[in-house]
């Protein structure tokens, strides 16, 4: 065997098949949990046979509320792409300013403190006030709470610009336009995109609770009325789901992330 | 006439202070230039020489005196001095390239895209990195990465070149083979030169003449020496000059009546020195 395939087996044990003894204790576990302790949840093999129809025919639509469970997460990632990309256009520039600015800073930093850890439930019924529909409710609800990470990394990124670089620009006399494009903003980019991946985090685990409380077709509105019609095998499909997307989105912006990083 | 008169008062510095709070870093520090000379200040660490330098910059406002360069007061940074930084402070996504374009298309704002490129490239081969023009600084050495900082500097075409240390964070080999990639820069292009460095052999190769600082707070100009060598200078023809220990000895003797408690940089310059010129320990 050459070193190279040994290197690659290897690498398929350590990144596939231990995870996989890991999920496999999990679901052992929950198996003997349903059959022992806790007879309401549903064992692993229900879930299975409850849920398949909806993974294996993932795109399907039966019903308004009866859809593949790839259609509603599609319902569901317009949702937060619509919030995330608000609250990028709003943070953003708001993070620049306050890294830019120590009065912005000072100003402004402790109402961020105190509107960061608002939770999406409490948002969300404001959002209904303000705009009366519950599209723009969950935009906004979204948005409030995801943007807090890209406002504090960009701002952070800011600061962190090294002092050389601002000494370059001065010596060269660059102009303020170019400054900002051409040296703050690739100097605070890797930053930025710490909090751009934080963001999208936070807006994907707002989406539930506010697909929830207005009853969307989506993941989290098909979780909230399966848990309504006591299909509780369909809890199970959704977490699972909400986390896989999750996981997904997390890596995708990681790797732009480390690409940034490098370069 | 007058024009003499300002090549030989290229650039004049006269009762510039510096303080920081209470504290008079740099206190009446007066030098004047002639233009086309390599003048190099040296001092103990701590000293305020990169204080001087960076007002001469623009980058540190002055608390008193005045500096005019070429008739003209310095009041804020500018492409007309340009500056190499000890740290090679590149854009990291920018290739060496870009980064050397950068400047020169604030120079030469009338000229396209294209002659800026040619111009950028002519000085990143002069330097020795014709090969690594599109490559970035995370994919090139520390040495090659201060090559482009200077061809950055050099490619200004700047009144007055202003050196921080340039080469302190290089290896000594490779601070060799810079001072000579520098040496042929400054004589090319007939620039006017400012170097602030500890390295009192790296002063002597250089240098037209050597400004020695005296030990801060109130740091000013002690002891002005003239460096008699040829040019263009071989570094064997300058170590075999028998005047160049004697220089050498009035460096160090200097630099070490000086001395204060925080005398570390000066030992760390003359261990250097040794390994730089194995010849002079055996004189030693």
């Amino acid at each position: 065997m050459t070193t190279s395939s040994k290197a690659i087996s290897q690498r398929f044990v350590e990144t596939v098949l231990i995870p996989m003894l890991g999920i496999a204790c999990v679901i052992v576990l929950w198996a003997i949990t349903s059959a022992t302790l806790v007879k309401a949840l549903p064992s692993p093999l229900q879930t299975w046979h409850a849920s398949k129809l909806y993974v294996l025919e993932p795109f399907a639509k039966r019903g308004e509320l009866d859809q593949g469970i790839l259609r509603f997460t599609w319902y569901s990632l317009q949702r937060v792409a619509k919030g995330y990309a608000l609250a990028l256009l709003i943070g953003t520039p708001l993070g620049f300013v306050l890294g830019v600015s120590k009065f912005f800073t000072k100003a402004f930093d402790p109402i961020i403190q105190i509107l960061r850890p608002v939770s999406p439930l409490a948002w969300l019924p404001l959002g209904l006030v303000l705009f009366q529909k519950p599209d723009p409710a969950a935009t906004f609800t979204i948005a409030m709470c995801s943007m807090w990470p890209t406002v504090l990394n960009t701002a952070l990124g800011v600061r962190s610009i090294p002092q050389d670089y601002i000494n370059v620009a001065r010596v060269l006399q660059l102009s303020k336009q170019k400054r900002l494009f051409k040296i703050m903003l690739p100097a605070a980019l890797p930053y930025m995109f710490t909090g751009f991946r934080l963001s999208l985090g936070i807006a994907w685990l707002v989406i539930v609770a506010s697909e929830m409380l207005t009853g969307a077709p989506g993941v989290g509105g098909f979780l909230w009325q399966e848990y309504n019609s006591l299909i509780y095998e369909h809890l199970i499909l959704c977490i699972c789901t909400i986390g896989l997307v999750g996981f997904v989105l997390d890596r995708l912006m990681s790797m732009v992330e480390m690409r940034l990083r490098v370069a | 006439m007058s024009l003499e008169r300002n090549d030989a008062k290229y650039l004049e510095i006269s009762q510039v202070s510096k303080s920081f709070g209470a504290l008079t870093v740099v206190d009446d520090f007066n030098l004047t230039m002639a233009r086309g000379e390599f003048v190099s200040v040296i001092g103990h660490s701590g000293c305020g020489k990169s204080t001087v330098l960076s007002m001469i910059a623009g980058l540190t406002e002055s608390s008193g005196g005045a500096i005019v360069l070429a008739g003209k007061e310095v009041r804020a940074p500018g492409p007309d001095r340009g500056v190499v930084f000890q740290a090679p402070s590149l854009f990291p996504w920018m290739t060496a390239l870009a980064n050397v374009v950068i400047g020169v298309e604030q120079v030469h704002p009338k000229k396209t895209r294209t002659q800026h490129e040619a111009l950028a490239t002519h000085y990143l081969e002069l330097v020795g990195l014709g090969d690594a023009l599109h490559k970035k600084p995370p994919e090139l050495s520390g040495g090659m990465r201060q090559r482009v900082g200077l061809a950055r500097a050099f490619a200004l075409t700047p009144k007055l070149l202003l050196l921080d240390e340039p080469f302190g964070m290089l290896d000594s080999l490779t601070r060799l083979e810079l001072q000579d990639v520098l040496i042929e820069l400054w004589s090319e292009d007939d620039r006017s030169a400012l170097m602030v460095t500890h390295d009192v052999d790296e002063a002597l190769f250089l240098s037209d003449r050597i400004v020695m600082m005296t030990q801060g707070p109130n740091a000013h100009v002690g002891e002005i020496l003239t460096v008699p060598f040829a040019r263009p200078r071989t570094r064997k023809a300058v170590l075999e000059d028998p005047s160049y220990y004697v220089l050498r000895e009035r460096m160090i003797g200097f630099l070490e009546s000086q001395e204060s408690p925080k005398a570390e940089a000066a030992e760390v310059s003359v261990v250097h020195a040794v390994q730089a010129a194995p010849d002079v320990a055996a004189v030693a």
